[in-house]
This record gives C-alpha cells, sequence and structure tokens, in this order.
C-alpha cells in the first residue's frame, strides 16, 4: 500500500508538465478588456481634417467597428488592405487617429485609401485611455447601442477575422 | 578588505527608477501620494514594469492622467478603481484578495501547508527507515555470506 504514495512525485510531475506546457502557448499581452459589455465612454473629439468636434452620439447608432490606428504604427501598414476589403464589403468602420498628426493621418489616406466612415482624432491618448487601449492596432466591436461587444489587438486580417472578432461583429450586426 | 567592502555596497545598492517629465504640484502632500501611485500601477503596455518605470507613451499618458485626477482631487481609491475599471485588475501591482486573484494571495500559504506536512511526514518515517534499513543490511550480510559458502 506505501508503494503506491512512490507514485505522488510522478503525479505532482505530471499535473505541472501539463500546467506549464499550456502556459506555453498562452499569450501574456492578451488582457481582457475591463469594457467589455460597457457603453463607448462620451468624448468629443476633433474629426480628421476638420475642425468639426464629435461626440459619442454622433458615431454610436449601427453596428460598426472602432478601429484604432496611427501612421507611426507597422501593424497598421498590414492590416490596411483588409480594412479597405471589409469597407468595400459594407462594415461600418470607425477610425480613431491615435497619438497622431493630421497631416501625416491625411496623406496616408490619400496614398493607401480611406476604409473610415468617419475618423476622429486623438492626439494626446486620452480618448484612448478611457477606452483602455494600450497600443495600436486595435479594434471593436460595438453594436447599434453604442455598446463594446468585443476587442481585438493586433492585426485585422483573413485569419482573425474568420475567427472570434469576425464572429462578434457577424453576431452583433443580425 | 577593501575589495570586500566595495563588493558588498555594490551589492547593497537598491534600483532607481526615474520618470522623465516632472509635475507640479499645488501641494506637496498630492507629490508624496503621486510618488506611491506610480510605484503601484502596471503599465499595460510592457508587463513588468510600473509606469514610473516605464516610458512607454502609455506610461506617459497614465502619469499625466494620474496628475490631473490627484489635482482634481480625487481619492487613492477612487483613482486606482478608475484605472481597474479602464485596464482591469492587470493595472494593479497590489490587486484585491477576490475572485480570481484570491488563489494568488492563497497559494504561497496552501503550499507552506503541503510542504510542512511532507516535511513531518519525512522526519516521522525517518526512524522507521534507520530500522527497517538495518534490517536488510542484516539479509544483504546473511545473503552475501551463502553466497561466498
Amino acid at each position: 500500500m506505501r508503494r503506491v504514495l512512490l507514485f505522488i512525485p510522478a503525479a505532482i510531475f505530471v499535473g505541472l508538465a501539463v500546467l506549464l506546457y499550456r502556459g506555453l502557448s498562452l499569450d501574456p499581452t492578451d488582457l481582457p478588456s475591463a469594457l467589455i459589455d460597457r457603453y463607448l465612454p462620451e468624448f468629443r473629439l476633433r474629426a480628421l481634417g476638420t475642425e468639426e468636434y464629435l461626440e459619442r452620439d454622433d458615431i454610436v447608432g449601427r453596428a460598426s467597428l472602432l478601429n484604432v490606428w496611427g501612421t507611426w504604427c507597422p501593424t497598421c501598414v498590414a492590416e490596411h488592405p483588409y480594412l479597405m476589403k471589409l469597407a468595400e464589403e459594407g462594415v461600418p468602420i470607425i477610425g480613431l487617429n491615435y497619438k497622431d498628426e493630421d497631416s501625416k493621418a491625411l496623406s496616408w489616406l490619400a496614398r493607401l485609401g480611406d476604409p473610415y466612415s468617419v475618423n476622429i482624432t486623438d492626439p494626446q491618448g486620452d480618448f484612448g485611455l478611457d477606452l483602455g487601449v494600450y497600443g495600436a492596432p486595435e479594434t471593436y466591436v460595438i453594436d447599434a447601442q453604442g455598446v463594446i461587444r468585443y476587442r481585438h489587438v493586433g492585426e485585422v486580417n483573413e485569419r482573425t477575422w474568420s475567427g472570434a472578432l469576425g464572429q462578434a461583429y457577424r453576431e452583433v450586426s443580425k | 578588505m577593501r575589495l570586500c567592502i566595495y563588493i558588498v555596497t555594490l551589492l547593497l545598492s537598491l534600483p532607481v527608477s526615474a520618470v522623465i517629465e516632472t509635475y507640479e504640484f499645488s501641494r506637496p502632500e498630492l507629490e508624496a501620494r503621486y510618488h506611491r501611485l506610480v510605484d503601484e500601477l502596471r503599465c499595460p503596455k510592457c508587463q513588468n514594469q510600473t509606469i514610473a518605470d516605464s516610458n512607454a507613451p502609455i506610461s506617459e499618458d497614465l502619469r499625466r492622467r494620474l496628475y490631473e485626477e490627484l489635482e482634481a482631487g480625487l481619492t487613492d481609491e477612487e483613482i486606482i478603481d478608475g484605472m481597474v475599471d479602464r485596464y482591469g485588475e492587470f493595472v494593479r501591482y497590489n490587486p484585491a484578495s477576490d475572485g480570481a486573484t484570491r488563489w494568488l494571495w492563497l497559494a504561497p500559504w496552501i503550499f507552506l501547508g503541503i510542504g510542512g506536512v511532507v516535511w513531518a511526514a519525512v522526519t516521522s518515517g525517518r526512524s522507521k527507515v534507520n530500522a527497517t534499513s538495518n534490517e536488510h543490511a542484516n539479509d544483504i550480510a546473511e545473503l552475501l555470506q551463502e553466497k561466498s559458502k
């Protein structure tokens, strides 16, 4: 009977190995958003390239994506063609031009195309802070009531759109 | 001897974190709270640094927001709660003991308990082990004797 006890270290080892092996495939930068199922925070920000100010009620009202981007962000270049494709398919994309300059942002849109239905500027990153943004690109799925349903950190592409991000959008746009 | 003293003093040096920008506080008490809070808030981007250590743009924003909120008269609790609201419990280096984080606080004590039980089992078992190993030694000696006959 005591012999069974000899297997305890082996059992502990197997348990730890399974736990740690799982840990290898976890992404530590994949943080849950604290704002899921909450209203988009209030803001009053200038629309890109204009003197007009926009508030939350100006941009909500239909299921849409809110894409946080900046000309300084390399991954934003990478995902841009896919955003163009989504816009052509009729997905409304609100741009949040994050910590950027108008002139740079406008010339980028002129060069690469403009997938955004509207672009709001957040040069200081204040709205980004309220939204819990910690880097670009980030993409939020917002439903018709203005509630944040999903947050995606990183590139939007074929794979992520057929995965959880696209699913969340298809769910709210039904 | 002198070298020894040098080495010891080097080892005793403490890490110093530097914040790039400086803020003018209206009251010195706010500054003290600022310095305590920047050490308690974690940079969401560079995950193993406080916002005091990190010079990532997001940490800069968090420090500026912290400064503004302190000057606006918010309490420490309101400020921390506001940050947790935006970034989740992750943003605290000193997380509250509830929900998922409870295990984080309990785990060291659980492991200490397991260690204690194992230690007790091993020390109480040792005298028995000694007795049995003596018996085994006798058995082996007998076997060897038989073999050599």
